[in-house]
This record gives structure tokens, sequence and C-alpha cells, in this order.
């Protein structure tokens, strides 16, 4: 027999984290901070909007693009939220979660041979989905010094005649890093400079404790017409199992995304898009009281790690921390891998997101408090053997 | 600053101004200070517990009474309130626009005393014209708690 596996496939790197997976399915009494989902049920007027469109027999396809009334919504929230305007019909695309999105902005945009910069570390499908497109991703190593932010100077550096995309993954999983109104300045000012395209992804906009509100690269004059927005309803009104997002971006690149997503998946769940309606009219006070527990769990974990010793830097966005286990010796995965072991706490190697997550884990705080409390206990008396340990 | 205090307080009472000030970026002292400050304005009345009796050996009734009344010349409804709410047995008054005028919410521990105290305590009041009794035959919902609630985290234990 011939062998049944493409090459493609088959070369895809499988994701880090899936070896986690399955040991943590094998222990009882774990408690697990490697979630990437909020811990909050979807808010009940939204789920109760689903299952009243099920009860009206709401069971059909929607247009390939979504339901016209979700897209204005969605392009009234985007103008409430960034002051940026776009053509709910001709510049909005309905997907299936935010990773639909990047998976079409590549494959309908890319040329062969083409580069892709994929600052890392970041969500584990920019690589992935960039090979499947047939692009080379190039990496840019994001610095703890820089705050995991990018800066302009890193993406010029690694521009070459062949970049056709930058991935602007902020707020960034698993770092927890935002950028700056002039950071993303100065970022879009290179890609003017060089004609690059930009795919910024930014499922955890709702996500930021800075105090002020979330800022976006299209704010930007003259980068509105050279990113594709991505954004969804997963993180911000814990929808993720709804697998609902969108994107915004210029007409001609949408249009092209939506024929590749009308041959691939049809539309996105018509349940879910009426539901969505809802939950952008309605639920911006739900998403507002989430985003204030989360800030609390952020400041204890930071108070926690500081009594610890753990060095962590103050991520100002979605719902992670990234603290530094360099000074243990032990690589991530070794570290995580332990961890689990000796205190059945779950935590997420930080090189799952790319090479320069090495010497960092990543720990949700989309946690109950209490469980929070009980997990950093556990983490807090690993720390102290390996430090005892040590000497 | 006062209402996330109280909303944290409201939803445990048992925390800490210690565990207050870390998870809203300030100092123990300045909570302590605050919570002090409204316990002081009454705005903190008291800490209670929320109890689903239902699940104890305690036999309590709970009843809601409609009762409408006469207020009376220059003190309107707070007169008669007032002679309710003085009753230990009696856990909540409330003013009520609509078809009557005072909710009262009593504690007992069977029908008898309940219906007792409608009869000869809450009837026998001057301003007293009607009232309707309703007995409570389960909470599902209190205080914002739902009672019968055990989630079970059923999230895949590790994604990205």
């Amino acid at each position: 027999m011939r062998d049944p596996i493409g090459k493609k496939a088959a070369e895809l790197k499988p994701s880090g984290i899936r070896k986690f997976f399955d040991i943590v399915a094998e222990m009882d009494d774990v408690i697990s901070l490697g979630v990437g989902e909020p811990d909050f049920d979807t808010p009940w007027a939204i789920r109760d909007e689903g299952i009243y469109s099920l009860e009206q027999g709401r069971t059909f396809y929607t247009s390939n693009s979504g339901l016209k009334e979700l897209r204005k919504e969605i392009t009234n929230y985007v103008h409430r939220s960034l002051g940026v305007d776009y053509d709910p019909l001709k510049e909005t695309l309905i997907t299936v979660g935010g990773s639909e999105a990047i998976d079409l902005a590549f494959r309908a945009m890319i040329n062969p041979g083409d580069e892709v910069l994929v600052p890392e570390p970041s969500y584990v499908s920019y690589k992935p989905c960039a090979i499947l497109a047939d692009a080379v991703p190039v990496v840019i190593d994001l610095k703890e010094e820089d705050q995991f932010r990018l800066t302009a100077e890193e993406v010029e550096a690694a521009i070459t005649p062949k970049t056709k995309i930058l991935v602007l993954p902020f707020p960034n999983n698993p770092t927890g890093a935002v950028m700056r109104k002039e950071d993303l300045e100065a970022v879009a000012k290179v890609c003017i400079e060089h004609d690059i395209y930009v795919v910024s992804d930014e499922i955890y906009s709702e996500l930021t404790y800075t105090g002020e509100k979330h800022r976006s690269i299209v704010q930007v004059p003259g980068m509105q017409e050279r990113t594709i927005l991505i954004n969804g309803f997963s993180k911000a009104f814990a929808m993720t199992g709804w697998r609902l997002g969108y994107c915004c971006g210029p007409a001609a690149i949408i249009k092209q995304m939506t024929k590749v997503h009308q041959f691939a998946i049809m539309c996105a769940p018509t349940n879910s898009q009426y539901a969505a309606v809802v939950a952008l009219r309605d639920c911006a006070g739900e998403v507002d009281k989430m985003r204030e527990a989360y800030n609390q769990r952020r400041r204890f974990l930071l108070h926690e790690f500081k009594e610890m010793g753990l060095p962590c830097f103050e991520p100002f966005g979605a719902f992670y921390m990234f603290p530094s286990i360099k000074e243990f010796g032990m690589s991530s995965d070794e570290f995580a891998t332990e961890l689990l072991k000796d205190q059945r706490v779950a935590v997420v190697p930080g090189s799952a997101f790319g090479e320069s997550g090495e010497g960092y884990v990543r720990i949700s705080y989309a946690y109950s408090l209490e469980s929070l409390k009980l997990a950093m206990g556990r983490i807090s008396e690993f720390i102290s053997k390996l430090r005892a340990g040590k000497q | 600053m006062r209402e996330k205090i109280l909303e944290l307080l409201e939803r445990n009472s048992r925390m800490t101004p210690a565990e207050i000030a870390v998870l809203l970026g300030s100092s123990e002292e300045v909570i302590a200070a605050e919570i002090k400050k409204m316990e002081d304005e009454n705005i903190i009345c008291g800490y209670n517990t929320l109890v689903d009796w239902d699940k104890t050996g305690a036999d309590i009734i709970t009843a809601l009474i409609e009762v409408r009344v006469t207020p009376t010349r220059g003190q309107g409804f707070d007169n008669i309130a007032e002679r309710i709410y003085n009753y230990p047995e009696v856990q909540s008054v409330y003013l009520i626009s609509g078809g009557y005028d005072l909710l009262v919410i009593l504690e007992g521990k069977t029908l008898k005393e309940v219906s007792h105290f409608v009869s000869s305590k809450l009837s026998t009041l001057d301003s007293v014209i009607s009232t309707a009794t309703h007995f409570i035959l389960k909470k599902y919902k209190d205080d914002g708690i739902i009672f019968d609630k055990k989630k079970k985290d059923e999230r895949m234990p590790v994604a990205p």
C-alpha cells in the first residue's frame, strides 16, 4: 500500500501540550492551571438566546459570511471599542472561532515561499497554519526585558524581501503582555515602510488591566487597509464551546477569505450566531464583572509569586502569568513534569509556545480564588523543596 | 473602592482586610480603615452566614406575608412597620408598591407557630386591614447564591 499520509501534515510538529494532557488525564486530585479558557459559564442571557433560537427552529445555514444582524453588531462594537469603521457586508466575516480566521487569513494572502513573521512565545497555531498555507514562518523571539512586547527594531531585523505578513498576537497568550500605543505606532511605521500586512489576533482584547482600553494597530493611520483584525466571543463572553469568532479587514482580502471559508466550512454555527447578537448587545456588564474577577486573581497571583520569590513580570492582559523558573536549572518541561508529579499541579511549560518560552511556565488564572489559593500553596512547597535540594 | 470592598464582603464576609487588599491592589491598613468607617456609617450592617436549613435537622418554616395596612397620620407606614419588625421571629419587612403595602418574611418552627403569629399578633394590630400568608416550599436561590449547584469543572485540564 502507498503511504496514506501526506508530507505536509506528517512534518507538522505536534503541540507540546498534548503530552501533558495525557499525563494529567491519568491522575486524580490534580489542580490544573493549564486551561486556556474562562472558568465562567456563558452569561445566562446568551445561553437563553441560544435555547430560544433552537426553539424557534433556526437550525439552517446562515449566509457564508454570517448573519447580517450579527455582522452589524460586530461593526458597531468595533466602532464603540476602537473608533474604527468597517462595512458589515463587505469587510466582515464570521468564523468558527478566531482560530479559523487565522487559517483563512494565511490561505487568502500567501503565495508559496512568502514569509510570515511570528513573534513568540505565542499561541500554538500561527506557525502550523502558515506552513499549511505554504508560507515560511520566521520567528521573532520576544524578551522579558521588553515585557514581552514586540519592538519595531525586532520586526525590522526579521524582514526580508519575502516577508508578507506580521502576526500580532496581543494581548498575548501565554505571557499576558499588551502593546502600548507607542509600541503599535512604531511597529506600524515599519510595516508601512516595508509594505507588510498584519494579522492582528486580538481575541483577548476585552481582558486588559491597565485601566485603559485595549489598543489595536488598526487605530494607527494607514494600518486599517493592511490589517486583518481577528477577534471572537470565546474569551470575552466565556463562549469557547460555541466556536464563534470574526474578522474585519479590507474588502478584497475578506472576499478571498470568505471564498475559502465557504468551501471549507459553509458558515459558522447558526445557533451561536444568534446568541452572539445578544452578547454584543446586552452583555457588556457581564464582561466588566468577569474582567474585575480576573484582575483580582491576577493581583493575588502576583502577590503570591512575590512572596515565593518567583520572578514574574506584571502581565496586563489575557488571563495568564508567565513566571520565570530559570533559577532552578531545569527546562520548563522538566519543571512542569516534576511539579505535576510532586504536587499534582498542572501548568504548561513555556516552551510549548516557542523556544523563547523556555525557562518560563504559563499559569492560567481562569480558576476560582479558592483553587488558586490551594495551587499556590502547593507550588510554594515545591519551590521550597527545589531550593532546599540545591543547597 | 468602597463598592469593590462591599462586593467582596457580600460574597464572602470572612475575607480579611489583608486578603481584600491583595485583590484590590491596596494596603491592609487602608482596607481595614474603610471597613471600620462603613461599619460606623451603618453601610455594613452585619455579617451573616447563608444557611440552607433544609439540609439540617432543624425544622424551619419560612412564610411570606402580604399585609395591607392603613397608614397613620404623620407617620405613614413607618410606625406600623416598626411594630411588626420588632418581633424577633420577623426576618424582613419591606414596604411594597402594588396590591399590598408591607411584605413580611417570617420564620417559625411549625405551621402552627406561624399561623398563631399571624392571627394573634399581626392581624390584631389596629392599622392592619388584611393579610395573606404564603409558605415557602423550597428555596432555590437566596442572596444571589444558588443552593443546589455543585459545579464540576468540565474543561479539558490542559489546553493552549
